[in-house]
């Protein structure tokens, strides 16, 4: 196909994507004047009944528990995935990987002064994540990447040293484990599965919230499992792939 | 809707357009980063922060990562293979 035809026929798709676009744009409800009912029931009752000042906490980890649950799996079996994908073709051993030190002062500064904060702010995220926003997802990524930081700014040795590969492969599966068994005792305690069964505590505290604090973790744990085992695998790739 | 709303929603388109734009795969995963930057600007000014974190966590780290490593490893196969 001329290049020509090929802007044509792209005219022609975009002016029509843009149209139904800007239709449906026209029709959203203006910025502020939320019309579901769902959300504004749980504006109403989320502080009165669970005592957490972050919605979207409570939302995750105790209204819908069960989406997360389901979310957990999809992390665990696509890192799970890439794992299985990923070291079946691998030929070299990470022990035999070339030294890959970074040699830049800088560099190494830099990282010196950034892996303490940014894994500080991790647990910080994942702690008050049903207080303010965060949570054990997010937080958990920022933790991983912290200790992505070491490899950044050291080296594959040096990372592989700070996530053993035992410790990664334990947190991802004692993780999305937890979250079920944490399910299991709402079951048993109270009347439902992943039903909160702990006290509610002071709102706007780490103690408010009941069970969510320990779901909230559970995620943690395997979110950040997750992302340094991904990151592993990948990054052993790599260093293999440099190495040539 | 405010000024800088309509402003943050300028700039991602802005930053959509370079994305795709760029045709280094290389150059198009930082730029892709990038994009991604400006994607939580426009949670946050939305008021949406949970989302925003989400969004800086995946598309300033996991995603770009991986994409570095496989164009990495697919160039290194293409050397083999010349």
């Amino acid at each position: 196909m001329s290049s020509r035809a090929r802007l044509a026929v792209f005219a022609c798709a975009g002016a029509g994507l843009a149209a139904l676009l800007l239709w449906g744009v026209a029709g959203l409800p203006a910025f502020g004047h939320y019309q579901g009912g769902y959300g504004n029931q749980l504006e109403r009752r989320v502080l009165p009944e669970r005592h957490t000042t972050n919605l979207v906490g409570a939302v995750v980890f105790d209204y819908r528990a069960l989406d997360t649950l389901g979310e957990e799996f999809i992390l665990f079996s696509a890192v799970l995935g890439v794992a299985l994908l990923l070291r079946k073709n691998r030929e070299q051993q990470i022990d035999e990987a070339p030294d890959d030190t970074v040699r830049s002062d800088a560099i190494r500064i830099v990282g010196l002064f950034l892996v303490a904060p940014a894994f500080l702010l991790g647990l910080w995220l994942v702690a008050f994540g049903y207080v303010t926003p965060g949570g054990g997802f997010q937080g958990g990524v920022v933790l991983a990447g912290a200790l992505l930081l070491v490899y950044l700014t050291g080296s594959i040795h040096r990372y592989t040293a700070v996530t053993p590969r035992t410790a990664v492969e334990m947190g991802e599966a004692g993780g999305a484990g937890a979250f079920v068994v944490l399910g299991l005792v709402g079951l048993i305690a109270e009347a439902a599965y992943l039903q909160n069964f702990l006290g509610l505590g002071k709102q706007g505290t780490l103690e408010s919230g009941g069970s969510i604090a320990l779901l909230n973790w559970a995620t943690a744990i395997e979110v950040t499992a997750a992302m340094l085992l991904l990151f592993k695998e990948f990054l052993e790739e790599y260093v293999v792939a440099a190495g040539r | 809707m405010i000024p800088l709303q309509l402003a943050v929603l300028l700039l991602v388109a802005v930053a959509g357009t370079a994305v795709v734009l760029s045709r280094d795969p290389l150059r198009q995963a930082v730029v892709n980063g990038a994009y991604g930057l400006v994607l939580t600007l426009l949670f946050v000014v939305f008021q949406a922060p949970d989302v925003a974190l989400s969004m800086v966590v995946v598309g300033s780290i996991a995603y770009p990562l991986v994409l570095v490593v496989t164009i990495k490893k697919v160039r290194a196969r293409e050397r083999e293979d010349e």
